[in-house]
């Protein structure tokens, strides 16, 4: 399989990546970041452990890449999770590749220096709006019209690659099934930026993003603008997507939008508690994936995501077992007043 | 009980007034020329049989719609320009299906109700305080830090209302709130709506049980894509229009109801 060490050697993606997404380098102070902080910090926890691989530079990266995506991914996923929206994440990370495609097309046809990072943030983005707009003119999101823009994007990334001169096409296995040694400074600046974006924005619109995800009609009746938010709900999904793509790959990333949000929503009582769980289920995946693809040099996007369902199973099962424990019959009381009613109410939880 | 009783506009210009509304989807008629007042106070029944345009006809009167002829009026200004969000309190009719799967408090959901006054901001002690009051009059302040999905349905359709009060709303919509929902705590619910209505906050609810609008109502319109029926329920249940608007079938939809 897509071993990390191959993956490093075969992938001649450096020159792609390296191409500048800003003019201006934002990326220093990320960089005095990684020097100064994060990388001393790293050193010192690597001599406390016995672990000298958190010595090593590109996997200081790598754990603060996916520290990021932990931390965003959960963010925005709990909202699209409860909007019943967590199919949107996987069509938006496979229109991204599209736009990679889009991106090492351009540059190869016109002998541009774009970043292809760059053209699939902007696919992603129209993608997102535009899909955002049929939603409002059908009313209601459907699987068919999301298929048939995921297979879409993913259809067009595969003809543009292939049209595109062979020597690009090797290094696509990177962006498919994401990759650890190529994390580049630029790459971990993007996810830090957009941590700091994501997580402001998501603060200062959490009371409209929550009433419209829990209850758009009433909403719309309160006079809050229900269309802008639904429109920053998908932009958002569409540049957590992109930014996290390089680590957990295309197929991978959505799950780092709906596998820990899956699990809070077992045992959180609160929405707020059921983001902060999320975040700590997905921190620990990304944590236990990204040292797993090390020592065992395999695949780090997939690490990450059985890390996660194996949090997520064991959040299940404590679930379940919590209901049955006759200590923690808190409900008990009220609901066996009306039986059936406590039947129903599991019934819509176990689905 | 809150202030917002006393604020109720008294006047005798009606809330709501829907003058001669026709409106479909794409080519399918919904409603034709519809004139029906809501007054201040009242308590509307709206009945009439599956697809009769119930639910269009109350999206149009909280301008959540837009007639393709006639004039919608809310609180005295046409309806699709109102924005003053917190005078509306409403219950959709799907709105118990996130309720049930998402982890959320009964707390966070009441506190929604602020939301139209304070979208961004941290709450005031008034805001908190028509939090409480709400929790406490539809008798739920104890389970307020409970995930209202593991209540029973009676206690999560409280829930909604609450959040109707925390807003402080002038009129209260609700599309369907009792389907599925066992008839003792209906019964229980529509006491609260009752009640409710008595301290002055207008309500406007659709149900497809004729007996519990007939109970409650103080005024009862009948629809079926026209208005066969606007005035007393007493006046109502003793006219043909139930048979006109329901045809044959109207015997179904009599359930006993003591």
């Amino acid at each position: 399989m897509f071993t990390l060490r191959r993956l490093g050697e075969s992938v001649p993606l450096d020159n792609v990546i390296a191409t500048p997404l800003f003019a201006v380098n934002v990326f220093a102070p990320i960089e005095w970041f990684l020097n100064y902080v994060f990388g001393p910090g790293m050193d010192v926890l690597a001599d406390l452990l016995g672990m000298p691989m958190l010595e090593y530079p590109y996997m200081q990266r790598a754990y603060l890449a996916a520290l990021c995506i932990a931390l965003i991914g959960p963010v925005v996923g709990t909202f699209l999770v409860h909007r019943e929206m967590a199919m949107i994440s996987d069509t938006l990370a496979h229109t991204a590749f599209a736009g990679v495609a889009v991106g090492l097309f351009l540059n190869s046809a016109f002998s541009l220096t774009l970043s292809p990072l760059f053209t699939a943030f902007v696919v992603a983005v129209v993608t997102a709006l535009l899909v955002e707009l049929l939603v409002e003119h059908a009313g209601a999101y459907s699987d068919t019209s999301l298929a048939i823009v995921l297979t879409g994007g993913f259809a067009v990334g595969s003809i543009l690659i292939t049209a595109t001169d062979g020597g690009i096409a090797v290094g696509i296995d990177a962006y498919l099934f994401g990759s650890l040694a190529t994390v580049s400074t630029e790459s971990v600046g993007i996810l830090v930026l957009m941590s700091v974006l994501v997580g402001s924005l998501v603060t200062l619109a959490y009371r409209p993003l929550l009433y419209v995800t829990f209850d758009a009609t009433a909403a719309r009746a309160a006079r809050l603008n229900v269309r802008l938010y639904k429109r920053l709900m998908v932009v958002l999904t569409a540049l957590v997507v992109v930014s996290a793509m390089q680590i957990m790959g295309v197929i991978l990333v959505a799950a780092m939008l709906v596998v820990p949000v899956a699990a809070a929503a077992q045992v959180a009582e609160s929405f707020k508690q059921s983001i902060l769980l999320a975040i700590l289920a997905a921190e620990f995946a990304a944590i236990a994936g990204v040292t797993l693809s090390y020592v065992y040099g395999i695949a780090a996007g997939g690490s990450i995501v059985v890390a996660a369902i194996a949090v997520y199973t064991l959040a299940l099962s404590s679930r379940e077992l919590r209901h049955r424990l006759p200590t923690v019959q808190r409900f008990s009381s009220s609901q066996s007043e009306h039986p059936g009613t406590e039947l129903e109410a599991d019934g819509g939880e176990q689905e | 009980m809150t202030t917002a009783t006393t604020k109720r506009q008294q006047s005798g210009d009606p809330l709501i007034s829907v003058d001669d509304v026709t409106f479909g989807y794409g080519e399918v008629p919904v409603l034709e020329s519809v004139s029906i007042d809501v007054d201040p106070g009242s308590f509307v029944g709206l009945v009439g049989p599956n697809g009769s345009g119930k639910s269009t006809l109350l999206d149009l009167m909280l301008g959540l719609r837009r007639p393709d002829e006639g004039t919608v009026s809310l609180f005295g200004e046409p309806a699709h320009k109102f924005d003053a969000g917190e005078r509306i309190g409403y219950v959709a009719q799907d709105a118990t299906k996130a309720a049930r799967d998402m982890p959320i408090t009964v707390r966070e959901v009441v506190e929604m109700g602020r939301y139209p006054r304070r979208l961004f901001g941290r709450f005031s002690a008034a805001d908190r305080q028509a939090i409480e009051d709400a929790l406490e009059q539809v008798g739920i302040t104890d389970l307020a830090s409970r995930r209202v999905g593991r209540l029973s349905g009676g206690q999560r359709q409280r829930v909604f209302i609450a959040r109707a009060l925390a807003s402080e709303a002038d009129l209260l919509a609700l599309d369907e709130p009792t389907v599925g929902v066992d008839a003792e705590s209906r019964e229980e619910f529509y006491g609260l709506i009752h009640d409710l209505n008595a301290t002055g906050l207008t309500v406007i609810l659709i149900e497809h049980d004729i007996g519990v609008v007939t109970t409650h109502a103080t005024d009862v319109a009948c629809l079926d894509r026209q208005l066969f029926f606007d005035g007393d329920p007493e006046e109502f249940v003793e006219t043909d229009a139930l048979s006109q608007a329901y045809g044959k079938d109207q015997h179904i939809l009599q359930h006993d109801h003591e």
